[in-house]
């Protein structure tokens, strides 16, 4: 029996990457496989050969024994692969069953039939068990039934071969768990799934075997199950990593960070204090007031009252360009929205908020000569990747814009770091190195603030731990007699055992 | 007031309205395929010249002896003309990819000059041509219209189902909002804006061929701006084509009125109430316009 898919000899390249070189990747009928390796890797480079959307500059690609010739996603629906992209594609304002339908639409005459594309999005919905209502619009849906949207979307293509790039990586733990249990049956059902992840304990709990990608190119492909943690680690980044983060105790200072009774919306009464040379944590469910909390300690929300008080100086109602006056840096939420300009280079990104200093500007012109060298020092000392200070930061992967934002807020010199899911869709090298810089800022007597979705996060990084429910500070914990049980109970509202 | 509610006023305002109408569904089938078009202005204006000279060429014997045939000639090489015009817009816009504000503008530009060196050409005048033979009008007491009125207000209703009932309504909306997301899906962005600029084109160029059969000849420049209103109705419409259309109504209705309070107020105030109208429509009415996400930016795959 042929393989699912065989690739051989993969060669993709960008006008200044080389985002796939000579990579072999392989896949069985029927079990889920997983692609793993850094951020730019590849990996999305990789898949979306498979599916066509970029054709190969050299290479085989042969789905169930039958080569390719043509590369577009009309060819690879036709051969059976459907792919569910890292950035959904689902047109927000056309309904579920509009959506799944596009391009295969059930007609009468030239009209398109609604009442039957919905019964046809309802029975496949009944059948693998993805309930969502083929009447609603993309619009009013959460991520989690936006996935299953394009799941369905795939599926009703009729694809035994499902492609999902980073499927969990914007899902509640809740979610995951019903995306496992799809996965699972839809294995059962003789599907074929190649998933691509950054975290490797679901890879080892749901693949059979998995492939791994390092800089472009294929490193090997190994049994999950017989494969620990450590060893696909070293596989991606090419050395041993520490997947524990590694510091001293902290050794705290006085406070540059005190909160009072701050009350906005959202907040109800926040009281916290960080002192320079600890790392503060925030644990809680999302959407209990941490990204109102940020916006407050940042200056992009007012209090309504209370007290924000940095390095001495209040600045409840300042806004950001007195935060950062004062030592403030911030590793924000959405990366793209308020950590970069998407269209703008990575030189240009690396001074933002900073060029307006008489070491960019002269006469109201950009010193590009010093842009330039502070930028390649940057994407040197910060291993940016591809090392390039002119591309646009859009089109660098997820971990390595996150790497030009902490590079472009670390070199601010801060006395206070605010740091917000800083590892989020990172990969394990980067978030080795993320977690090292964010713990020798710390050393360098910094006051850090940390919020993460990633309970396991906050406890290997933080000092002290608060936990936040319902817009309050609920407890605060020391960080090594903290244990996930209690901050969990904790998060969930119930009281500290004190 | 009274005279403002005469049933002239009425048959006027619905005269007035229905090359507005044309010219902004023209606009919402453009724009919801996701390619802005400012260009609606310039093709109008080369359909009505194109319409006229061409019925004027079959008519050699005059317009009083006119065959029955030579104005409809007209309205089809009007449409033809539009045609022509917007997949230039759409050459430039969608193959190219260059900015497609400038490629409305620039052809508003060259429609204005070029229409009337060919006027002077055809007519030995550039401010007119001379008056040729008419469509002939359908209907009863006032409401008597070209049968291009009657099509405008026939066309809401099927630029309506077309959009929101047919396959291909669905497909040109997906293009218009996220085209990626279309592409990977085997269908052709490229395409379906072809087909969008085109048909939008055949509206506005049988826009411009009612203007010039109500008057049954050609005057330079004789769009005055109709183009622009009919975009800024489009998206008071929310880029619907009820929306937009009912938004051609109270403009073409405020034009009337105006004229007929011209004899109470001073003419002055009378002439602003049109846009004070429209300032007011803009900010009680139209709330959060929510243009198609991906208006105006030219589709490439990213390799
Ligand atoms: N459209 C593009 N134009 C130019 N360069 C690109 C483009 N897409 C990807 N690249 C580059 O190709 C390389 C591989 O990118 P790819 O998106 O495949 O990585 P990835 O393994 O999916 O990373 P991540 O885990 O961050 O999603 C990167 O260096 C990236 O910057
Ligand atoms: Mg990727």
């Amino acid at each position: 029996m042929p393989s699912a898919v065989e690739m051989i000899g993969i060669e993709k390249r960008f006008p200044r990457v080389v985002a796939n070189h000579d990579v072999n990747f392989s896949v069985e009928e029927g079990e889920i496989h997983a692609l793993v390796g850094e951020n730019g890797a590849g990996k999305s480079t990789l898949m979306k050969v498979l599916y066509g959307l970029y054709a190969p500059d050299g290479g085989t690609v042969r789905v169930f024994g039958k080569e390719m010739r043509e590369f577009s996603p009309a060819a690879a629906i036709a051969a059976g692969i459907g792919m569910v992209h890292q950035h959904f594609m689902l047109v927000p304002t056309l309904t579920v069953a509009e959506n799944v339908m596009l391009g295969m639409e059930p007609r009468r005459g030239p009209f398109f039939a609604r009442g039957r594309a919905e019964t046809e999005v309802g029975a496949l919905s009944e059948k693998y068990g993805l309930r969502v209502d083929p009447g609603a619009r993309i619009e009013e849906l959460s991520v989690g039934l936006e996935q299953r949207v394009e799941i369905l979307k795939v599926l009703a293509r009729g694809a035994r071969i499902l492609i999902l790039d980073e499927p969990t990586a914007v899902l509640t733990p809740q979610e995951v768990e019903d995306l496992y249990a799809t996965l699972r049956s839809l294995k059962a059902q003789g599907k074929t799934v190649i998933f691509i992840t950054h975290k490797l304990k679901e890879v080892r709990a749901i693949t059979d075997r998995l492939t791994v990608l390092r800089r472009g190119a294929t490193v090997g492909t190994v049994a999950s199950a017989e494969t620990s943690q450590e060893q696909i680690a070293e596989m991606m980044v090419g050395r041993p990593v520490s997947l524990r983060v590694e510091k001293t105790a902290a050794m705290p200072t006085a406070p540059v960070l005190e909160v009072r009774h701050l009350c906005a919306e959202k907040l109800n009464d926040v009281t916290l204090e960080v002192r320079a040379g600890e790392i503060l944590g925030i644990a809680g469910v999302e959407g209990n007031g941490q990204s109102e909390l940020l916006e407050c300690l940042s200056g992009l929300r007012e209090a309504e009252s209370g007290e924000v008080v940095l390095g001495g100086e209040d600045l409840s109602a300042a806004g950001p360009p007195a935060w950062f006056r004062a030592g403030l840096a911030v590793i924000p939420e959405d990366r793209l929205k308020r950590g970069l300009v998407g269209d703008y280079s990575v030189a240009d990104n690396l001074v933002l908020g900073r060029h307006r200093l008489p070491r960019y500007t002269s006469t109201g012109f950009v010193r590009a000569g010093a842009r330039d060298a502070d930028a390649e020092e940057l994407i040197r000392r910060f291993d940016v990747r591809p090392p390039e200070k002119s591309v646009e930061a859009r089109s660098l992967s997820g971990g390595n814009q996150q790497k030009v934002i902490i590079a472009r807020e670390l070199s601010r010199v801060p006395r206070f770091l605010l740091a917000a899911h800083p590892t989020r869709g990172v990969d394990i090298g980067a978030i080795e190195f993320i977690h090292k810089a964010i713990v020798a800022e710390r050393d360098r007597g910094v006051g850090v603030l940390l919020v993460s979705a990633e309970l396991s996060e906050v406890m290997a990084l933080s000092d002290r731990i608060a936990v936040m429910y319902g817009g309050r500070i609920v407890g605060v914990v020391s960080a090594a007699s903290a244990d996930e049980k209690s901050l969990g109970l904790l998060m969930a509202g119930g009281k500290a055992a004190s | 007031m009274s005279a403002l509610f005469t049933l002239e006023t009425a048959a006027g305002t619905l005269n007035a309205a229905a090359p507005l109408i044309l010219a902004a569904l023209a606009g919402v089938v453009c724009e919801r395929s996701g390619v802005v078009n400012i260009a609606l202005e310039g093709i109008m204006l080369c359909a009505a010249f194109t319409g006229v000279a061409v019925t004027h060429a079959l008519s050699p014997a005059g317009a009083a002896h006119a065959s029955a045939w030579a104005p409809w000639a007209g309205v089809a090489a009007a449409a033809a003309a539009a045609v022509a015009v917007a997949l230039l817009h759409g050459v430039v816009s969608i193959h190219v990819r260059a900015n497609q504000i400038i490629s409305g503008v620039a052809i508003n530009i060259l429609a204005v000059g070029l229409t009337q060196f060919l006027c002077y050409l055809v007519f030995k005048s550039s401010s007119n041509s001379a008056v040729v033979a008419s469509l002939p009008r359908w209907g009863a007491g006032a409401f008597r219209y070209s049968p291009l009125v009657w099509f405008a207000f026939a066309a809401i209703p099927l630029v309506h189902l077309l959009l929101y009932r047919t396959v291909f309504g669905l497909r040109l909306r997906a293009v218009g909002e996220h085209p990626t997301a279309a592409d990977t899906l085997g269908i052709r962005p490229v395409r379906v804006r072809y087909a969008a600029v085109a048909l939008s084109g055949a509206l506005a160029g049988l826009g411009g061929a009612a203007l010039a059969s109500d008057v049954s000849q050609f005057v330079q420049n004789m769009t005055a701006g109709r183009g622009y209103i009919a975009l800024a109705a489009m998206i008071f419409g929310k880029w619907t084509p009820c929306g937009a259309a009912a938004a051609c109504f109270l403009f073409a209705f405020a034009d009337n009125a105006q004229i007929a309070l011209q004899e109470k107020i001073p003419p002055q105030f009378a002439q602003s109430i049109p846009y004070l109208l429209t300032i007011l429509v803009l900010a009680g009415f139209v709330g959060k316009a929510r243009a198609p996400e991906a208006l105006g930016k030219p589709y490439a795959k990213t390799d």
